[in-house]
């Protein structure tokens, strides 16, 4: 999906070939994962069948990077408002480590000592991503540096929090009595 | 090691604020403690500080144990061998930064003119040319607690201890402070105890020790 936007979003600026496009992507935004040239293709595809895009030229030869692609107008109208619409927050991890604090409560496990080393995981994700953004070249890659960091603190807040409430929350859970 | 604590205990009065703390600092180290609020993470700094005086337990600072030494010893190692940032209301109001940064050279007796010369290259250093002059009242959040930092550092310490020291500043500014200490701390050879409850600040740090109830927990890696 997101993929498929930043297509978009390259084309606006200019037509161009498959080729060029997967460049610019992994230029752009590679810095959280390259994309793959199947990805490219099979994304232009799909964006050409909606009538996002359209094939302006085909050049001599075979392949698909011969074709070269430009924005429609319905696509400049999709893409704005794709921009214009938040997203809704993600709890990317937070189910995952609600699980196994509730898991570890239920059966009797140290659930203190899970958030302790998963606190200790974080901090050294953070100071990992710390010494990545300060050795950032440019201010693109600091600030998408800068966005894991506050969403791993994000957690690590909840993770306090919780260790917090442990004992209350180990009542609670245990106190549950549906036998499952 | 150029600082250790081993096995801290201080209380005061019934609560036990160090039940059994201690951390170790290398030449040009720079620790994080990380605790939440109560867990005794400010009583270890003041501890090995040379601030307060721990119930039981020894702190040692370049081979030598320094937590029995007596209070005018302690004063002078203080002022000789360590540095410090907190988080508010350092500056002293009535100086002009480049004398505040030269303060602790002026009160060791260093002349007023190379004191003032070495407190204009520490500003220099961290980017605050062109404030010398400036009163603490008319800097921002940032630039005065770059200007503390400045005065932490000017005598050439061998341990900054730093205990909150980006606590009243945003994130932007908390990066700047941070990045400076950090880089000055590295280029000197001075190490930093710091003192955060902010895992973005800590993350700044080589090493992070945690704290939890008067005692440090294990600690989490070194890069």
């Amino acid at each position: 999906m997101t993929v498929s936007y930043a297509l978009l979003g390259l084309l606006e600026r200019s037509a161009r070939h498959g080729y060029d496009l997967k460049q610019s992507y992994d230029r752009r935004f590679g810095g959280v994962k390259p994309v793959r040239f199947g990805q490219v293709y099979r994304a232009l595809a799909q964006l050409t069948r909606d009538g996002l895009i359209e094939v302006v030229g085909v050049e001599a030869g075979a392949g698909p990077d011969r074709k070269r692609y430009a924005i429609t107008e319905e696509g400049v109208t999709d893409l704005g408002a794709w921009l214009g619409e938040p997203e809704q927050p993600q709890p990317l991890l937070q189910p995952v480590l609600f699980t196994k604090v509730v898991l570890a409560l239920l059966s009797g496990r140290p659930a203190d000592e899970f958030l302790d080393a998963q606190r200790k995981t974080h901090l050294a994700a953070m100071a990992a991503l710390t010494r990545a953004r300060r050795a950032a070249t440019t201010n693109q890659d600091a600030i998408l540096a800068d966005y894991q960091l506050f969403h791993i603190e994000a957690d690590l807040r909840w993770i306090d929090h919780t260790s917090a409430r442990l004992r209350a929350l180990a009542d609670e859970v245990r106190g549950d009595s549906d036998g499952s | 090691m150029i600082l250790t604590g081993r096995d801290l205990h201080k209380s005061f009065g019934t609560a036990h604020a160090l039940r059994g703390a201690g951390v170790t600092l290398a030449e040009g180290e720079v620790v994080a403690v990380m605790g939440p609020s109560g867990s005794g993470k400010s009583t270890l700094l003041h501890c090995l500080a040379g601030i307060l005086r721990p119930d039981s337990g020894e702190v040692w600072f370049a081979g030598r144990r320094i937590d029995d030494l007596p209070d005018r010893d302690r004063v002078r190692l203080r002022r000789t061998a360590f540095g410090f940032v907190f988080q508010f209301g350092q500056l002293v109001p009535e100086l002009p930064a480049v004398e505040n940064v030269a303060l602790p050279l002026l009160l060791s007796g260093r002349r007023r003119r190379d004191a003032l010369a070495a407190g204009r290259d520490w500003l220099h250093r961290l980017g605050l040319d062109g404030l010398d002059e400036r009163m603490p009242a008319e800097l921002s959040g940032g630039e005065s607690q770059r200007v503390a930092l400045a005065r932490a550092l000017v005598a050439g310490p061998a341990v900054v201890f730093a205990d909150e020291p980006t606590g009243a500043l945003d994130s932007v500014a908390a990066d700047h402070v941070m990045e400076l200490l950090v880089d000055a701390a590295h280029a000197q050879r001075t190490s930093v105890l710091l003192v955060t409850h902010e895992p973005r600040v800590a993350a700044h740090a080589d090493r992070t020790v945690l704290v939890r109830d008067g005692r440090d927990t294990a600690p989490v890696g070194a890069p």
